[in-house]
């Protein structure tokens, strides 16, 4: 396998450099490849919601993350002198996001992928997109009003997230006795929720609010709970490519700056969306203003 | 490809006490061995019996136990698996369904479910192997037991099922394999097996290659140990001059 993958990689790499190595000042990395073949791939998730997910009309993905990209689409359009450029979708999961990324599948992906260190090595991220904090959904009738009401409780998260290694720190360091189940997805998690398994679900506050809009009855839930963490997501792209990179945050920043990102914000966050026309009224958090003003491509552990 | 490869990641600490991910695998690992082996054990018996059953000469007792076979064998495993944890214990009366759901622990319900769901899916399959080794006797062994007065029950314990049962270890022995490989599909409700094990390694660490080929490993090393045992069982057993298999 690591015989066949650097194989892989060094073909892919000369297949890569071989023109920029003559002539330095001609494109370089994904930017030729976009240039080249007029076509971008864009990853995208199928229930990050309102993030990226399929839900619209069309059998494009469509949310937050998405009209973001789409901005930096525009963006290369204008760069590249590209205006028919093709847009290609491809679904990725949380699993295959960053091997589709890495192997050149996917030039970019924007859905709501925590920026991380562990992840850095492995991807670069663009300036910051979003920012949450992990908290806790629950029936309003269940007296969770914090964590520390958790001891001894059932706890579902979603298997992989950052939440469910919070959560399973938190049992072993404060002792708390609770049962964490890891769903696979945030749909199952709050199937867990819903049907009575868990007591409470742990994720980010803005996929929480995602959730409770798809709830039978979304008065009944509440998000409660002290943030344990805040968590920055960012769109992946391939390491070691500073040109497609500058423009992917030349782009993002532009949106911030002109003001178009508050039109995003509440078309997703204040507004009702697909599929269900549900409202998240979720207001923009002091943390993601601050994020918009000062963009940064750190994680949050880094700041 | 532009991967990061580090095969020291195993060693290093996943932040949640002081655990390395080589311990996340070791727990998995016994999961999925707990899971496959008490599957097996249900499989084996249910099956045995439904097998019995379909080569009887009755025709309702054959008749269900043809209708058990198409049941489970035509409806995919992870769709039963879901049916066992998210339908069949709300359909239980309410104090068994609190139970279920609340006082056991999720690990230990989720569990339940998998072991009921790949024991009566593998079920489905030995009594099929089951069937196929009583039919593979020749039809005058039965008339020659009646011959001797021997009773139903005595036909089948001391005269078909001990002939039948060898000759169909190999057929067993990978149905055996599969449910370990089957039992992979707990990770999608929560039990930590290898698989939800490697996944999670995968996603903490972000060096999902590293962790996939580990457990590619580990099942393909468990799985060649398990079919030696079971070669070697096969050979123990063999009745010389009763059949041809086994060389």
């Amino acid at each position: 396998m690591r015989i066949a993958s650097c194989l892989l990689g060094s073909a892919l790499a000369v297949a890569l450099s071989s023109g920029p190595a003559v002539a330095a000042e001609e494109l370089t990395g994904t930017l030729k490849k976009i240039k080249d073949t007029g076509t971008i791939t864009l990853g995208h998730r199928d229930a990050s919601i309102p993030f990226s997910y399929l839900g619209g009309t069309s059998r494009e993905p469509i949310g937050y993350s998405h009209d973001l990209q789409l901005k930096v689409v525009e963006a290369l359009k204008q760069q590249l002198g590209l205006p028919e450029l093709k847009v290609r979708y491809t679904l990725v999961t949380s699993q295959s996001r960053i091997p589709l990324v890495q192997n050149g599948t996917v030039d970019l992906e924007c859905g709501s992928t925590t920026n991380n260190v562990e992840r850095q090595q492995q991807v670069a991220f663009s300036v910051g997109i979003f920012e949450v904090g992990t908290r806790l959904l629950t029936k309003k009738t269940s007296g969770i009003q914090d964590f520390p009401d958790l001891k001894g409780k059932n706890v579902v998260t979603t298997a992989g997230t950052t939440s469910e290694r919070l959560l399973r720190s938190m049992n072993v360091e404060k002792q708390m006795g609770m049962s964490i189940i890891a769903a696979k997805d945030h749909g199952e998690s709050f199937l867990m929720l819903e049907s009575g398994r868990a007591a409470a679900f742990m994720m980010d506050d803005a996929l929480l609010y995602g959730e409770m809009a798809k709830a039978r009855k979304p008065d009944d839930w509440a998000v409660v709970g002290t943030p344990q963490s805040f968590e920055i997501y960012g769109c992946m792209l391939r390491k070691g490519d500073p040109a497609f990179k500058k423009a992917v945050d030349d782009a993002l920043v532009a949106t911030y700056r002109s003001g178009e990102i508050s039109a995003i914000y509440d078309k997703w966050f204040l507004q009702p969306i697909p599929p269900k026309g549900l409202n998240l009224n979720f207001p923009m958090s002091d943390e993601l203003k601050k994020l918009i003003e000062v963009p940064t491509d750190k994680s949050a552990e880094e700041m | 490809m532009d991967y990061n490869w580090d095969w020291g990641v195993f060693l290093r600490a996943t932040g949640i006490g002081d655990e390395i991910y080589l311990d996340w695998f070791v727990a998995g690992l016994g999961w999925t061995v707990a899971v496959a082996l008490a599957g097996w054990i249900v499989a084996l018996l249910l099956g045995s019996l439904l097998g019995v059953l379909r080569t009887l000469p009755n025709r309702w007792l054959s008749g269900l136990a043809t209708a058990y076979v198409e049941l489970f064998r035509n409806v995919p495993l992870l769709v039963q698996l879901f049916i066992w944890y998210f339908l069949v214990p709300d359909l239980l009366p309410e104090p068994l369904e609190l139970w279920f759901k609340q006082d056991l622990s999720p690990a230990t319900s989720a569990y339940l479910s998998v072991v009921v769901c790949l024991g009566l899916f593998t079920a489905a399959r030995v009594c099929e192997q089951v069937r196929t080794g009583i039919q593979a006797l020749p039809g005058g062994q039965t008339a020659a037991a009646l011959a001797l007065g021997l009773r139903t029950g005595q036909i089948y314990r001391q005269v078909l099922l001990p002939q039948a049962f060898r000759i169909i270890i190999p057929p067993l022995t990978s149905e055996f394999l599969n449910i370990f490989k089957n039992s992979s599909v707990a990770s999608l409700i929560g039990l930590m097996e290898l698989l939800a094990q490697t996944k999670q390694t995968a996603e903490f660490s972000a060096h999902l290659f590293e962790a996939f080929t580990l457990a590619t490993l580990i099942y393909f090393t468990l799985n060649m140990s398990l079919m030696l045992v079971m070669r070697r069982i096969e050979k123990k057993v063999a009745v010389p001059g009763l059949i041809a298999g086994g060389k």
